[in-house]
């Protein structure tokens, strides 16, 4: 079945044409940022599940995933939000936005439960593969649910 | 513009789900694939050289053959074969010259493993990949903003 819908552009009440090529520009601006940052966050994702498959971990290594975890995060959050609020018709209240703010949330406890025992990996080799690879999958599958509800946008 | 990017039939999620996970995977791979060539082009290690060869063949090339196939998916689905976009140009011609950049940055990297040959074969490798990282990057900007 094939239903077409439109997705709503930048709040607007009657535009010129300089505030409407404003608007498209944050807004594009605003999507790219967005989805640069969903990149960022698969740097921390696929270093995991190498690391989850026998890898070696470096102090390199982990010190790039971190960061771009905490790199993404931000960027996820900040022009997540700020693109719920700037488009008409998406509010932040949205079941599929709302759902999506709830799995980030998960995904954060999720990766920091991840991130404790790699470090003690690094510092002691202490930490076991299973425990890794539990909470890594976890995030991992909240992330792509996050995508799913960016994607299809149920009740949209 | 950006209202005719926003506007898509529900059949096409599918296609754009995937393109845009394999997207994804392919950016983390490249990222973890350079990390490693460029610890193992510091510290010599045979270790680390074969995890960033591991991490092009075993995760960078399969998400890039989802990520081209979705693509031609979500072309084909949008009616767009024969269609003139700067756009579609620009993800196209990169993503295609990329595969044989990333296809030699793999060998570089595999044959530097298979012959334990020290550096020059890694910090060619470590290079082509951080080269389609910037590349990619673009790309992405290019596929989110779709400028005329």
């Amino acid at each position: 079945m094939s239903q077409t819908y439109v997705s709503p552009g930048p709040r607007s009440t009657v535009p010129s044409a300089r505030s409407l090529t404003l608007r498209d520009a944050v807004y594009d601006t605003l999507l790219a940022l967005h989805l640069i940052s969903a990149a960022i966050s698969f740097v921390t994702i696929v270093m995991f599940s190498a690391w989850a498959a026998g890898a070696p971990v470096t102090r390199g290594g982990f010190a790039l995933s971190d960061a771009a975890w905490n790199l993404s995060g931000a960027g996820l959050l900040i022009f997540g939000v700020w693109l719920a609020l700037y488009v008409d018709g998406y509010e932040l209240w949205d079941g599929w936005i709302l759902g999506a703010l709830v799995l980030f949330a998960a995904v954060s406890v999720f990766g920091a439960q991840a991130r404790t025992p790699v470090l003690a990996q690094l510092d002691a080799e202490a930490a076991t593969e299973r425990q890794v690879t539990m909470w890594h999958w976890l995030r991992t599958l909240a992330l792509v649910g996050i995508l799913v509800l960016m994607v299809w946008k149920p009740g949209a | 513009m950006s209202l005719l990017a926003t506007i898509r039939p529900d059949d096409w999620d599918l296609a754009l789900f995937l393109h845009v996970l394999a997207a994804f995977v392919m950016v983390g791979a490249l990222v973890t694939a350079a990390a490693y060539l460029f610890a193992a082009r510091r510290d010599g290690s045979l270790e680390l050289t074969r995890a960033g060869f591991r991490s092009l063949l075993i995760a960078a090339l399969p998400a890039f053959i989802a990520m081209r196939l979705s693509a031609q998916w979500l072309v084909s689905e949008e009616g767009l074969e024969d269609a003139e976009l700067a756009w579609l140009d620009v993800g196209f011609i990169t993503t295609d010259a990329g595969l044989l950049v990333l296809v030699g940055a793999t060998v570089a990297a595999g044959l530097a493993v298979r012959r334990a040959e020290g550096v020059r074969g890694v910090a060619l490798a470590a290079w082509l990949v951080t080269a389609l990282i910037a590349v990619y990057a673009v790309v992405i900007w290019t596929m989110a903003t779709k400028p005329a």
